[in-house]
């Protein structure tokens, strides 16, 4: 995982509600057994069907900011929609709520996902439409600066804060506990009934 | 239909009327065991019984007790375990099938496509290369994950289920806490058996009243989802509860956890009762006799305090509700079958928005019904509708009728076993006698991963989960609606109740 710090990039507006993940990456593309190669088909319906579409437009390349409504991400738990998303180079999501399965699988991908206000939200939905709207995200302070000067605060679990700062992922702080777990194991052995062996 | 929101409702009682938009229970972000004096709701108490280690200001290392794996979001996180040389932590916890990219034609052996060929031959490889049950192809027990893990009794109550398919709340039919992951997640649980977890919020929903004839427990979700949005549930686990619910068979109680994930919920569960133990009583993986009791027992343990709390709590009344049907591109854009698409100035500007491009894509209009709308397809399937229970009512309404010339319709079972019931019981031959093309197992149409898909423009009455742009294949549309509704509508050619097929 690469480390997250500061990210300053114009923003790229997506002023819809609910995106799904079979908008960010639709099932037909699913079927690679590796992380890679996403990025060519995040938003393919759109992208194929308006020629507006921001990922369409000259003036948006390089964008790494992408600035969206409510519920971002919801549906599948398919990882490939974050692999999608930083594939086509994205860093930073900020949106109005993000659907929890997307937030998580956000985290282990360094992908920042930023909630700000309802009100904030649209005003950026509104500004960035120009492409030379530059935003500044910033993990370690945890605010948005905006072209305008204004600078926003925005929430993060402090203990997500740290893994993505240091690049760190939760395997070795789960195998950290591995004394803890097997203690556990064997507590609750007396209440197993269940074993796919055999199947 | 009362949708109710209290900040506190009680396990027992009925919840006061309250607005709709929900406020949180105070202190429930915090993840320490509950000591036993305090009640506690089903939710609490799994969580409990699997938090492994909790530091202050971290998250829970949180015990899994079983995973399913499929050949779409596996091979990634087998990548990532064996590029740091670390071994399955313990693979009498993992089951892995293939469901999501497999051909439903005979040959399924041959896949034509070269990605999802790959994608099912390295599941293939990786489970025997780490000593992991894989139900393969006519091994008499391959089939949608969702679908199979239930039928070989290895989801049982109070245990904690993941899988990298956010219809794991399916398994929550069981009383069991089973959430979707992403890959990632998979390789942590693959590794170490623990996740770490925060503690989730929990909801109470409560369906009273009975079903009337034609109404089924997809209608009952489908319409809680319509009531409370497709974030409704975002962050939490839902409890279902209500004398509709202890009535529900286990195969309609799967079908109303499976779509918990559809109002954001991070879950969907109902405690354990007979009808879960006369289920899973003989099942090849469920308990032998001799531990059945102690099984039950403890099984018995996860059920709600009768003084406990949840975060949010709605109540649906079931004794009006009629089949629905979607009419948008999200599951909560839904309506009775004789209630009109709602009026666009009704609705909360954003929701219009949505809206106003849902119905340029469904190509339908504000304020008309969905009823008698032509339809071309007609899919039976899923992990929300593909089992025994669902074709067995599928060919209720099909025996003696003929799906309409105008309507190709797909009849795909939830797996191996389901199809073997099928062939037993004489449905097969409904199905065929009437025209419809009964398939092999697998996820199919449902996401038209495989070859599977509704034609560009094409119009779709589906038994399946999701409308989603594309969902059912570019340019398809899809309407989501019970098993029956489907079969009535796959007779009628346009969307039809169901009821008077019954």
């Amino acid at each position: 995982m690469q480390k997250v710090t500061i990210v300053k990039s114009k923003a790229m507006p997506l002023p819809i509600k609910d995106v799904d993940t079979d908008l960010i990456i639709p099932a037909q593309f699913l079927t690679s057994i590796s992380k890679d190669g996403y990025g060519a088909n995040l938003f393919r319906r759109m992208r194929d069907n308006d020629a507006n579409f921001p990922m369409n437009r000259k003036d948006f390349d390089g964008a790494t900011i992408l600035v969206t409504d409510s519920n971002f991400g919801c549906g599948s738990s398919r990882e490939h929609a974050v692999w999608a998303l930083t594939g086509a180079g994205f860093k930073v999501v900020i949106a109005k709520s993000f659907s929890d399965i997307f937030y998580n699988n956000s985290a282990k991908n360094a992908l920042l996902l930023v909630v700000l206000p309802a009100a904030v939200v649209d005003q950026m939905l509104q500004s960035a439409t120009s492409a030379d709207y530059e935003v500044t995200v910033d993990l370690e302070t945890q605010t948005v600066t905006l072209p305008d000067g204004s600078t926003h605060k925005f929430e993060y679990d402090q203990f997500r804060k740290h893994c993505m700062l240091n690049a760190l992922d939760d395997i070795e702080y789960i195998r950290s506990h591995a004394a803890d777990i097997q203690e556990f194991r064997e507590r609750q052995e007396q209440n197993r009934y269940m074993s796919t062996r055999g199947a | 239909m009362s949708v109710a929101a209290t900040k506190k409702s009680k396990s027992g009682s009925a919840p006061g009327r309250a607005a709709s938009n929900v406020q949180a229970k105070p202190g429930s972000a915090g993840c320490q065991p509950a000591s036993a004096k305090i009640a506690r709701n089903i939710v609490e108490k799994i969580w409990d019984a699997h938090v492994v280690k909790q530091l202050e200001g971290h998250p829970c290392v949180f015990a899994i007790d079983l995973m399913l794996l499929h050949e779409v979001t596996s091979a990634q996180a087998f990548q990532l375990i064996e590029s740091r040389n670390i071994h399955v932590f313990d693979p009498s916890r993992l089951l892995a099938t293939i469901d999501h990219s497999t051909p439903t034609r005979q040959n399924r052996w041959e896949i034509y496509d070269e990605a999802a060929r790959t994608q099912v031959e390295t599941l293939r490889s990786n489970c025997k290369k780490h000593n992991i049950p894989f139900l393969d192809f006519d091994s008499g027990k391959q089939g949608i994950v969702h679908v199979v893990g239930p039928e070989l009794g290895v989801t049982q109550p109070g245990m904690t289920i993941v899988c990298g398919d956010s219809h794991t709340s399916t398994h929550g039919a069981f009383g069991a806490l089973a959430f979707g992951v992403g890959t990632s997640e998979v390789a942590h649980v693959m590794a170490t058996g623990c996740l770490l977890q925060k503690k989730p919020q929990t909801m109470r929903v409560e369906f009273k009243g009975h079903f009337r004839k034609g109404v089924y427990a997809k209608d009952a979700i489908l319409k809680l989802i319509g009531e409370i949005g497709v974030g409704g549930a975002n962050g939490h686990v839902i409890e279902y509860v209500g004398e509709a619910v202890r009535a529900m068979s286990m195969e309609e109680r799967m079908t109303v956890c499976n779509m918990s994930i559809e109002c954001g919920a991070r879950a969907g569960l109902i405690a354990p009762d007979e009808t879960t133990f006369k289920y899973l009583k003989g099942r090849s993986h469920a308990p032998s006799a001799d531990k059945w009791d102690a099984a039950i027992d403890y099984w018995s343990s996860f059920a709600s305090d009768e003084k406990s709390t949840f975060d949010k709590s709605v109540t649906i009344d079931l004794d009006k509700l009629e089949p629905i049907v979607t009419w948008g591109t999200n599951p909560a854009q839904n309506v009775g079958l004789s209630e009109p698409i709602p009026k666009l100035e009704t609705l909360e500007a954003n929701e219009r928005a949505v809206a106003v491009r849902a119905l340029e894509y469904t190509k339908l209009k504000a304020e008309q019904t969905l009823e008698g709308t032509p339809v071309e397809w007609a899919f039976v399937g899923s992990c929300t509708n593909g089992r025994i229970e669902d074709l067995r009512i599928v060919a209720n309404v099909l025996k003696g009728k003929k799906v309409s010339e105008n309507v190709t319709m797909y009849v795909v079972p939830g797996s191996e076993a389901v199809m073997k019931k099928c062939h037993e019981e004489g449905l097969v031959d409904i199905f065929r006698a009437a025209g419809a093309d009964f398939r092999m197992p697998g996820c199919s149409m449902c996401l038209a991963m495989n070859d599977d898909q509704v034609p560009p423009g094409k119009r779709c009455i589906s038994s399946s989960n999701r409308n989603f742009v594309g969902r059912q294949g570019p340019d398809s549309i899809t309407h989501l609606a019970s098993p029956a509704t489907v079969a009535a509508s796959a007779i009628a050619g346009c969307i039809a109740s169901p009821a008077e097929f019954l």
